[in-house]
């Protein structure tokens, strides 16, 4: 099964057409998106202002991370769930949302981000805990992490308008081949 | 003027009308306003969780106040840079909007209250001595601003 055949099924399930369609489930839900990213990008940004050295330069960098990482952690976690929910209301159009793809994406690279700065220079943290600016590479982990983070929201935002939808014909080739949407084939 | 015609005269100014004649302009200021949100969110959460008690610990709620307040200031004038436009495109509706009016109260309330006690607590850092008025700011701060989030979410549901 493909997964255009999978979220084109999941999309019909009635749970799926149930959330979409509810008059207070979904914008909850949505809220709840909103209020979680307060959570989880405000302070993610205010850590990666941290490696810059633009704020709380008084302040040790592992004890900022060893704070604020726990809520950080809370924040991601209802960003997961409740965007899952969002997902599962709207499959096939999110799946086939150009903004959705390049959200997806994005989401990638953060994490690949996080990932290498925690295996790599936040494991020496010891030696420049207390720099008011932090090495280069840390510097670099914290500017890259709040570009994708800005454009991570940016995108998500952009998945509500149907500017190059599926069902939107024509588009250019290259919106349809970046969509997977093959015009006659769609269904909605 | 009553106020009713004074959202009437917003909308058809000319930012309001440019607003609405474009296609990406109103989902490209709402991405700022957005952004915008959080690094507010975080400049509040900040100084908020450590005055619960549950957030960093190492400095005076003073210095860290100190640290947030720059970020906290410039992601209201980016808010009040994104969100002045996109009232002005779509100002009747936001006049029949109860969300928009939740917002407005929620928004005046937590900007008195951040700049007069909120301001007071953290500068004289009275919440070391009294940790419960620590407490009680944090606690009132976070749920003014999220009036004024969950109300501006809810602008866009209302139609």
């Amino acid at each position: 099964m493909s997964l255009l055949a999978f979220f084109k099924w999941l999309a019909d399930t009635p749970w799926s057409v149930g959330l979409h369609e509810s008059q207070y489930a979904y914008p909850i839900v949505e809220s709840v998106h909103v209020w979680g990213l307060c959570l989880f990008f405000g302070l993610t940004v205010m850590f990666d202002l941290r490696l810059l050295g633009w704020t709380l330069r008084r302040e040790p960098v592992s004890e900022v991370a060893r704070r604020l990482l726990p809520w950080t952690i809370a924040g991601l976690v209802v960003m997961v769930l409740s965007g899952g929910l969002l997902f599962f209301a709207i499959p096939l159009r999110s799946y086939q949302s150009i903004f959705f793809r390049a959200k997806v994406v994005m989401l990638l690279l953060a994490g690949l981000n996080v990932w290498i700065f925690h295996s790599r220079v936040y494991r020496r943290v010891a030696a420049w805990d207390l720099d008011a600016a932090p090495p280069r590479a840390a510097r670099v982990a914290g500017a890259l992490s709040l570009v994708l983070w800005v454009g991570i929201i940016a995108s998500g935002r952009m998945i509500a308008y149907n500017w190059f939808d599926c069902d939107r014909q024509p588009q250019s080739a290259i919106i349809n081949f970046l969509t997977s949407c093959v015009p006659a084939e769609s269904e909605y | 003027m009553s106020l009713l015609a004074f959202f009437e005269w917003c909308e058809q100014s000319g930012i309001g009308v440019a607003i609405r004649d474009s296609v990406w302009l109103f989902p490209v200021i709402e991405a700022f306003h957005l952004v915008g949100l959080g690094v507010a969110g975080g400049a509040v959460l900040l100084v908020d969780l450590r005055l619960l008690g549950v957030g960093l610990g190492r400095q005076s709620v003073a210095e860290l106040s100190e640290d947030a307040e720059p970020w906290l200031l410039g992601a209201l004038a980016v808010q009040f840079a994104s969100g002045i436009p996109l009232f002005l495109s779509e100002a009747t509706k936001c006049y029949y909007s109860f969300a928009f009016w939740v917002k407005m109260t929620s928004l005046v309330l937590v900007i008195l209250f951040t700049f007069t006690v909120r301001r007071r607590v953290t500068r004289m850092d009275l919440a070391s001595t009294r940790p419960l008025l620590g407490r009680f700011t944090g606690l009132i701060s976070l749920g003014l601003w999220s009036g004024v989030g969950w109300g501006g979410r809810w602008i866009g549901f209302s139609s």
